[in-house]
C-alpha cells in the first residue's frame, strides 16, 4: 500500500469502516469478536438455565468421593475406596502407558513394512502390501474387536494349566505347562510375567502423596549415567577417527559401561523375581498384563504401523535416485545404503506425517471403550460420569486433558522436528 | 599371424546359427524367481518366512471358508450342518446369518419395501459429483453415469423394488444423461440441489420442507441481486443473508403448510433413528464432509488471515478439534449438547451426531485446505493483486480454484478416515454397520453367539469402499502432479 | 454450509423438534407416539427381531403403555440406550421414558432427578461358574477373574462383596452382555456376574448348559422398573399404573383373550372399575374409560407377558420366584384400584 500517504485526509466517514482497507480489517476483528462473544454468552446462558432447569450445579468435589469401583490394570496405587480423581488419574497413566509403546511398536512395524515393501523382493514387497492396504482401509474397531477375540479365543484357558484330581490320579501333568522355564504362562486371560523386586530396599521418600521407591530412583539414575557415558566415549572415538582416520575398536567398553553399572546394583539390592505360580484360579503373583491392554496394543500399531509404512514409503521415494546410485559408486551395500544415506535424508519427510500418525494413536486409544480397557475415557468419561450423573464436569475434564496431551506431544515432536530439518543458509 | 592366416580358409558365415536361448538358470521363470525371491542370503529368509506366514495363515483357515454354510435358520443348524457336511470337530463359516439379516447391514431398520429410495439418492450421489469428478472431460462422465444408471436399476431389482419406481428411476436417470449430453454445464444444478433431494429422498415427508429450504436460497440470491446496485456487496450479502434467515426462522413454516394443505404431496416419513448400517455410515460421512467444506475454507482462510483476532480464534478452534478425541465429540453429542442448546429444544441423536461429526471434520479439512493454499506459488497471490482484485474475488477467481484442485486427494482421504470412524457412533447407540447391528444380530438367540461372520463382512465391505476411494485418490493425485511444481 | 443450513433450518421448523416440558402425557398426545427408552439388545427383556421390531419383556410393558394413552400398540418408538446415554436421553426429554433394566438407588432416584414408579422385575445380582472349578459359593471366589458388566449397580455391588469379605478378585470390564457371554464362555474370566435373570438367560443359550452352575449367592438388590423424569408426577401416574393395571389383571385373572368378555360379564366391583364399565377412573390419569383394558388386550397381564418373554416355556427359563404374585409368594402386589 504505497499510496497511504496519498489518502485525502477529508475527516473520517462511517463507511469508511467498510470500505477502507485500513479500517476495514479492524471493522471486521470488532465485529467477529462481538459475535463470538455473543455466542459465548450464548451457550453460558444456556447451561446455566439447563442446570437451573435440572436443578443441577457445576461442581469438582465429587472428585474427591470414594469411587467404589474397581480397576483391573492399575500402575498407581489405587483401591475402590480411593478418589474419583484417583481412578481418572490411573486412567490417564492407562492412556499415557498405552500411547507410548503403540507410538515405540507402530514405529519399528512401520519402519521395517515401509522399507520392505520397496524391496526388490516380490513375495516380501506384496505381502507388505497387502498388510498396509488391509489395515489401511479397514476400520480401526474392527481390528481392536478382532485381535481382542483371537487373543481370547486361541490361547490356552487358566483351566488347561490347573493340575485336577482327575489328572493326578492319571499320573499325568496339566495340558499345557509354563513357558521360558515354568516363569511366564500365556493363558486367554492375560500374559503372566515375572515381576522384579529388590530383596533390599533403600526405603521410600514421599513427595506430595505420590510416594517413590529410592531403589527405583537409583535404578533410573544409574541407566541415565551409563547412556551418557556411552555417549561421551563414542563421541571421542569419532573425534579419534577425524584426526587419525582410524576408529578405535569400542563396541566391549560400550558394552562394558552399559551393562556393568547396572547389573552391579541390581545384585547389590539383591534383585530377584517374584515369578508367577498357578493358585486357585489362575495365576497369582508377578506382573499380569490383562488382554484387552495387549489387544489394544496390537492393533493400535499395527493399524498405525500401516499408516506409518506409507509415510516412510513415500519419505524415501522422495529421495532422489541419484542419492543411491551415489552411494553404490562408493562402494556401499544396499543396508548400509538405506541406514546411512537414504533412511536420514527421508527422516525430514517423514517426520511431519509421523507426528500427525502418533497424535492420532494417541487420540484413538480411547477406543479402549470396545474392549473396556479402563483408559481415562474408561475411568473419569465412564464409570465415574455414569456413578455419579456429572456428564458436563466429566467430560470437560476429559477433553482437556486429551488437549493438553495432544498439545504436549506435538510440541514435543515439533521441537524434534525443527532440530532435525536442513538447515538453510 | 598373417601365416596362419594364409593356410586357413577363409571363412565367411553364409547361414546364422539359430540363436541360443539363455542358459536354464537365467530365463523364465527360474530367472525371475532368482531374481526376485533367492537373490540373497537375507532374501531367502525372508522369503521362505513369508511363504511359513501365508501357509500357516491358509493351514489354519481354508478349511474354516471350505466349509461355509448358506442355508439355515439359526447358529445351532449351522453348527449341525457344518457337522453332517465335514464330520465331527470341524468348523465352518456360517453366512447364513449374512444371508438373512443383509438389510440390517445395510439400511438398519429402514422400511423394507422403501428400500428404492436410499439406493436412489446413493446414485444421485454420483450424479451430483459427477462435475467434480469428471468436470473436464465430457466422455468419461457419460461413461460414469451410464455405469451408475446401470447399477442403479441392477441395485433396485436386488432389494426387491416394485416395477413403478425402477421405471421412476430409470426414467430420472435417462433425463440426467440428457442433461449431461446437451448441456454439460447444467449439470452443476444436480450438485447443488442434492442436498435437498438427498434429505427428501432418506428422510421422506412433505416435499414443501426441503423446496421452502431452497427458496430460503432464492431469497437470499434475490435480495442481494435487488441491493447490489445500491449497497455494495458487503451490504449486499450481508442483507440476503438476513432476509434468508427470516425466512428461514419465521416465514418457511407457514408458507410450506399453507402449501403441505394445499398439495399434500410427499413421500412416507421416515425416523432418523430408523437409519442404521452402511446407510447410517454413508449418511453421517457425506453429510459431514460436504457440510464441514465451506466450514473448513472459511477456517483454513482465517487461520492464514493478517487480522490477529481471526487467525487466533481459527487456530484455537482447529487445534481444540484436532486435539480430542471423535468419540468425546460423540458422547458429547449425546450427553452435553443439552446443556448447549436453549432448554427445551431436543432434536434426535443423528443429527446431533451429524452436527459434532462435521464440527470435527471441519478442523481436518481445514487444515487439508491450508495444505492446497500453503502449496500455491506466491506469484498467484501477487498476480491477483496487480490485477486489482479484491480479497474475495481473488479467492474466487484465482486461489480456491487451484488449491481445491490440490487439496482434492487431500479432501478424499480425511472422507476415508470419517467414513471408517463412523463406526464409533455405536457407542452412543446409534446402529452402525460394525458393532451396532452386530450387537443386534447377537442379542437374537438365533444367533447368539456368532462373531465372525458379521465382522468380516462388515469388514470386507468397508475394505472395498475405502480401497476403491484411496485408490481413486491417487489416481487423481497423479494426474494433478502434471499442473503442479 | 448448505446442509447444516438445511439441518439447522428443519430443526427449528419442528420437524424434528420435541418439547421436553413438564406435561409428558399430553406430549405424547400431541405427538401420537410414545417415545421408550429401551437396551440396545438384552435376549428376552428388549431386542429387535429380523424386521426390526422390538420384541420383549421391557417391550410388552411400554406397548401395554402406548395403547393405554394413544389406543394403540403400535404407536411406540423404540431408542436404543447405551447403560452411558440412559439417564441423559431421560432427563434430556429424548424419550418419554425408560424401561431398560435399570436398577432403582437411592441416589438414581435423588440426585440424579428421575423418577423410579414401579418395579417389574425383582432381580438380584449373582455369579455363575463353571461346574469343573468345584466352587460352591462365591466367597470361595478368592483371586478369581470376574467379567462384569460396565456402567452398571454391579460393579459397585461386587466391589463391596469382596471387600466385606475380605477377599481379591480380578475384574474384567466388559460392554455389553453378548460380549460378556463371549469372554465368559471362552474362559478369559473364571467366573461371570450380572442380575440373576442375565445369568439364566446365558447359561439357557449355552451349549453346554450342564457345566456351568449359577452361585446360591445373590448379593445384592436389583429392582428394575420404569423410569420417568422427576417432577412430572402425572406422567409418572400413567406409567405406574398401566403397570399396575397388568398385575392386577393377573391377580383378577383376566387375560388378553377373556378381557372383553369380562367386561361385560363380571361382577367384581373391582374388575369393573379397572376395565372401566363402572365409574371412570381414567379420567384422574388423563386418561379415558377403557384404557387398562386397551393395556391388557395387547400382550396380556403381567404373567402373561413373562410367560411369553422369559417364563419357563421359553429358552430363558427363567421361574417366577420374587416376580409371582403375592399370593404365590412373592412381591408382585399391585395397590388396590379404587
Amino acid at each position: 500500500m504505497a499510496i497511504v500517504a496519498d489518502v485525502p485526509k477529508d475527516g473520517f466517514r462511517l463507511s469508511m469502516l467498510i470500505y477502507d482497507t485500513r479500517f476495514r480489517s479492524i471493522t471486521i476483528q470488532v465485529v467477529v469478536l462481538i459475535l463470538f462473544l455473543l455466542g459465548v454468552a450464548w451457550l453460558v446462558n444456556n447451561t446455566v438455565e439447563n442446570l437451573a432447569a435440572k436443578d443441577k450445579d457445576i461442581a469438582f468435589g465429587f472428585l474427591w468421593n470414594r469411587a467404589g469401583y474397581d480397576i483391573g490394570q492399575t500402575l498407581v496405587p489405587y483401591t475402590n475406596d480411593s478418589s474419583h480423581i484417583r481412578a481418572a488419574l490411573v486412567g490417564l497413566v492407562n492412556t499415557l502407558v498405552l500411547a507410548f509403546f503403540g507410538c515405540i511398536f507402530a514405529t519399528i512395524l512401520g519402519v521395517f513394512a515401509g522399507v520392505l515393501r520397496l524391496s526388490n523382493n516380490w513375495i516380501v514387497g506384496r505381502l507388505m502390501t497387502v498388510y498396509v492396504e488391509i489395515f489401511r482401509n479397514i476400520p480401526l474397531l474392527l481390528w481392536i474387536i478382532l485381535v481382542y477375540v483371537v487373543l481370547s479365543e486361541t490361547l490356552p484357558t487358566t483351566a488347561d494349566f490347573r493340575q485336577s484330581a482327575q489328572l493326578i490320579a492319571d499320573g499325568l501333568p496339566p495340558t499345557v505347562s509354563m513357558s521360558f522355564g515354568g516363569t511366564v504362562a500365556l493363558t486367554n486371560q492375560g500374559l503372566n510375567v515375572p515381576a522384579p523386586f529388590f530383596a533390599r530396599g533403600l526405603g521410600q521418600i514421599s513427595l506430595g502423596g505420590m510416594t517413590i521407591s529410592l531403589n527405583t530412583l537409583l535404578v533410573f539414575a544409574v541407566v541415565i549415567g551409563s547412556f551418557l557415558a556411552n555417549r561421551a566415549l563414542r563421541r571421542n572415538a569419532a573425534k579419534v577417527q577425524e584426526a587419525t582416520g582410524l576408529r578405535p575398536v569400542i563396541w566391549w567398553k560400550s558394552l562394558l559401561i552399559l551393562f556393568a553399572p547396572i547389573i552391579l546394583v541390581c545384585i547389590a539390592l539383591g534383585l530377584s523375581f517374584d515369578v508367577p505360580v498357578f493358585g486357585r484360579f489362575n495365576f497369582a503373583g508377578g506382573i499380569s498384563i490383562a488382554h484387552a491392554f495387549t489387544a489394544m496394543l496390537v492393533a493400535l500399531s499395527l493399524y498405525t504401523g500401516a499408516f506409518i509404512a506409507e509415510a516412510v514409503r513415500s519419505g524415501i521415494m522422495a529421495i532422489s535416485r541419484g542419492q543411491s546410485e551415489a552411494a553404490f559408486a562408493l562402494g556401499l551395500q544396499p543396508g548400509r545404503t538405506m541406514k546411512l544415506i537414504i533412511l536420514p535424508q527421508a527422516l525430514r519427510i517423514i517426520i511431519p506425517p509421523l507426528i500427525s500418525q502418533y497424535l492420532n494413536l494417541t487420540k484413538n486409544t480411547s477406543l479402549g471403550i470396545a474392549v473396556s480397557y479402563l483408559d481415562l475415557r474408561g475411568t473419569l468419561g465412564g464409570i465415574t460420569l455414569n456413578q455419579t450423573g456429572r456428564e458436563l464436569e466429566c467430560m470437560l475434564l476429559m477433553m482437556l486433558i486429551y488437549l493438553i496431551i495432544s498439545l504436549i506431544i506435538s510440541s514435543l515432536m515439533n521441537l524434534f522436528n525443527s532440530a532435525v530439518k536442513l538447515k538453510e543458509r | 599371424m598373417s601365416e596362419l592366416h594364409a593356410q586357413t580358409v577363409p571363412f565367411v558365415r553364409d547361414s546364422m546359427l539359430p540363436q541360443e536361448l539363455p542358459p536354464a538358470s537365467q530365463r523364465g521363470a527360474v530367472k525371475w524367481v532368482r531374481e526376485n525371491l533367492f537373490s540373497g542370503p537375507m532374501n531367502t529368509i525372508l522369503t521362505v518366512l513369508s511363504l511359513l506366514v501365508v501357509f500357516l495363515i491358509l493351514q489354519s483357515s481354508l478349511p474354516w471358508w471350505l466349509n461355509s454354510v448358506w442355508n439355515a435358520n439359526s447358529l445351532a443348524e449351522c453348527r449341525a450342518a457344518v457337522q453332517a457336511m465335514a464330520g465331527e470337530g470341524a468348523t465352518g463359516a456360517c453366512w447364513a446369518v449374512i444371508r438373512e439379516r443383509w438389510h440390517q447391514f445395510m439400511f438398519g431398520f429402514y422400511p423394507r419395501g422403501l428400500y428404492w429410495r436410499p439406493v436412489l439418492a446413493f446414485a444421485l450421489l454420483f450424479v451430483a459429483l459427477a462435475p467434480v469428478l469428471f468436470g473436464d472431460n465430457a466422455r468419461k462422465r457419460m461413461i460414469l453415469l451410464a455405469c451408475v444408471a446401470v447399477a442403479l436399476v441392477l441395485a433396485l431389482i436386488g432389494v426387491g423394488t416394485d416395477l413403478a419406481h425402477v421405471s421412476f428411476a430409470i426414467v430420472a436417470m435417462a433425463a440426467i444423461l440428457a442433461v449431461s449430453h446437451l448441456a454439460p454445464a447444467r449439470l452443476i444444478w444436480a450438485t447443488l440441489l442434492f442436498p435437498a433431494v438427498g434429505f427428501f429422498l432418506l428422510w421422506g415427508g412433505s416435499v414443501w420442507g426441503p423446496i421452502g429450504v431452497l427458496m430460503g436460497f432464492g431469497v437470499l440470491v434475490a435480495v442481494y441481486r435487488l441491493l447490489l446496485p445500491m449497497l455494495g456487496v458487503v451490504m449486499g450479502t450481508a442483507l440476503g443473508f438476513l432476509a434468508a434467515c427470516v425466512w428461514w426462522l419465521m416465514i418457511q413454516t407457514h408458507v410450506t403448510t399453507v402449501l403441505h394443505n394445499l398439495m399434500p404431496w410427499g413421500l412416507e416419513a421416515i425416523d432418523s433413528d430408523q437409519f442404521g448400517g452402511f446407510l447410517l455410515a454413508f449418511t453421517i460421512g457425506v453429510t459431514a464432509i460436504a457440510a464441514s467444506l465451506p466450514l473448513g475454507i472459511l477456517l483454513a482462510l482465517g487461520r492464514r488471515s493478517d487480522m490477529f483476532l481471526i487467525k487466533t480464534l481459527s487456530v484455537g478452534f482447529i487445534e481444540f478439534i484436532r486435539g480430542v478425541p471423535l468419540i468425546t465429540m460423540l458422547f458429547t453429542a449425546s450427553l452435553l449438547l443439552q446443556y448447549f442448546l436453549p432448554p427445551q429444544t431436543n432434536f434426535d441423536l443423528i443429527l446431533r451426531v451429524i452436527i459434532l461429526v462435521t464440527l470435527f471434520a471441519s478442523a481436518y479439512i481445514a487444515e487439508v485446505v491450508r495444505g492446497g493454499l500453503a502449496a500455491l506459488p506466491r506469484g498467484q497471490y501477487e498476480a491477483a493483486d496487480a490485477l486489482g482484485l479484491d480479497y474475495w474475488k481473488a479467492q474466487r477467481h484465482i486461489i480456491m480454484p487451484q488449491a481445491l484442485k490440490i487439496s482434492i486427494p487431500g479432501i478424499v482421504s480425511s472422507f476415508i478416515g470419517l467414513f471408517k470412524d463412523t463406526t464409533l457412533v455405536a457407542f452412543v447407540g446409534l446402529l452402525d454397520p460394525l458393532k451396532g447391528v452386530t450387537a443386534i444380530v447377537r442379542a437374537d438367540i438365533n444367533w447368539k453367539g456368532i462373531y465372525w461372520e458379521p465382522y468380516i463382512f462388515v469388514g470386507t465391505i468397508f475394505f472395498l469402499i475405502c480401497f476403491g476411494m484411496s485408490r481413486y485418490s491417487m489416481y487423481l493425485e497423479k494426474k494433478l502432479k502434471t499442473d503442479h511444481r | 454450509m448448505k446442509k447444516s443450513v438445511i439441518l439447522g433450518t428443519l430443526t427449528v421448523a419442528g420437524l424434528a423438534a420435541g418439547m421436553a416440558s413438564a406435561a409428558t402425557l399430553d406430549d405424547v398426545k400431541a405427538r401420537g407416539e410414545l417415545i421408550c427408552g429401551t437396551n440396545t439388545g438384552l435376549t428376552g427383556f428388549a431386542a429387535p427381531d429380523a424386521n426390526g421390531v422390538y420384541q420383549g419383556f421391557d417391550v410388552a410393558v411400554c406397548k401395554a403403555l402406548a395403547a393405554a394413552v394413544l389406543s394403540d400398540a403400535s404407536k411406540v418408538k423404540f431408542v436404543p440406550t447405551t447403560g452411558e446415554t440412559r439417564f441423559t436421553a431421560l432427563a434430556s426429554g429424548e424419550v418419554d421414558l425408560l424401561v431398560r433394566n435399570s436398577t432403582w438407588t437411592y441416589s438414581r432416584d435423588t440426585d440424579l432427578k428421575l423418577d423410579f414408579v414401579a418395579v417389574n422385575y425383582y432381580d438380584g445380582q449373582g455369579f455363575m461358574v463353571k461346574k469343573d472349578l468345584g466352587v460352591s459359593s462365591a466367597k470361595e471366589l478368592d483371586g478369581a477373574t470376574i467379567c462384569i458388566q460396565t456402567g452398571t449397580t454391579t460393579e459397585l455391588n461386587l466391589a463391596d462383596f469382596f471387600k466385606e469379605n475380605n477377599i481379591t478378585y480380578t475384574p474384567v470390564t466388559v460392554a455389553d452382555d453378548s460380549e460378556a457371554q463371549r469372554q465368559y464362555t471362552a474362559g478369559a474370566c473364571d467366573a461371570f456376574t450380572t442380575d440373576a435373570s442375565g445369568l439364566a438367560a446365558t447359561r439357557a443359550t449355552l451349549a453346554d448348559a450342564e457345566n456351568h452352575v449359577i452361585l446360591p449367592e445373590i448379593i445384592s438388590k436389583e429392582p428394575l422398573g420404569p423410569v420417568v423424569r422427576h417432577g412430572d408426577n402425572n406422567w409418572g401416574d400413567v406409567v405406574r399404573w398401566t403397570f399396575y393395571a397388568l398385575v392386577a389383571a393377573e391377580e383378577l385373572g383376566i387375560t388378553a383373550a377373556n378381557v372383553e368378555e369380562i367386561a361385560t360379564t363380571s361382577t367384581n366391583p373391582e374388575v369393573k372399575r379397572l376395565l372401566g364399565t363402572e365409574g371412570d377412573m381414567g379420567a384422574m390419569i388423563g386418561l379415558d374409560k377403557d384404557w387398562a383394558k386397551r393395556a391388557i388386550a395387547v400382550s396380556g397381564n403381567y404373567g402373561e407377558i413373562f410367560a411369553a418373554n422369559i417364563g419357563e416355556s421359553t429358552s430363558i427359563g427363567l421361574a417366577r420366584g420374587l416376580n409371582a404374585q403375592w399370593t404365590q409368594g412373592g412381591l408382585m402386589y399391585a395397590p388396590p384400584f379404587r
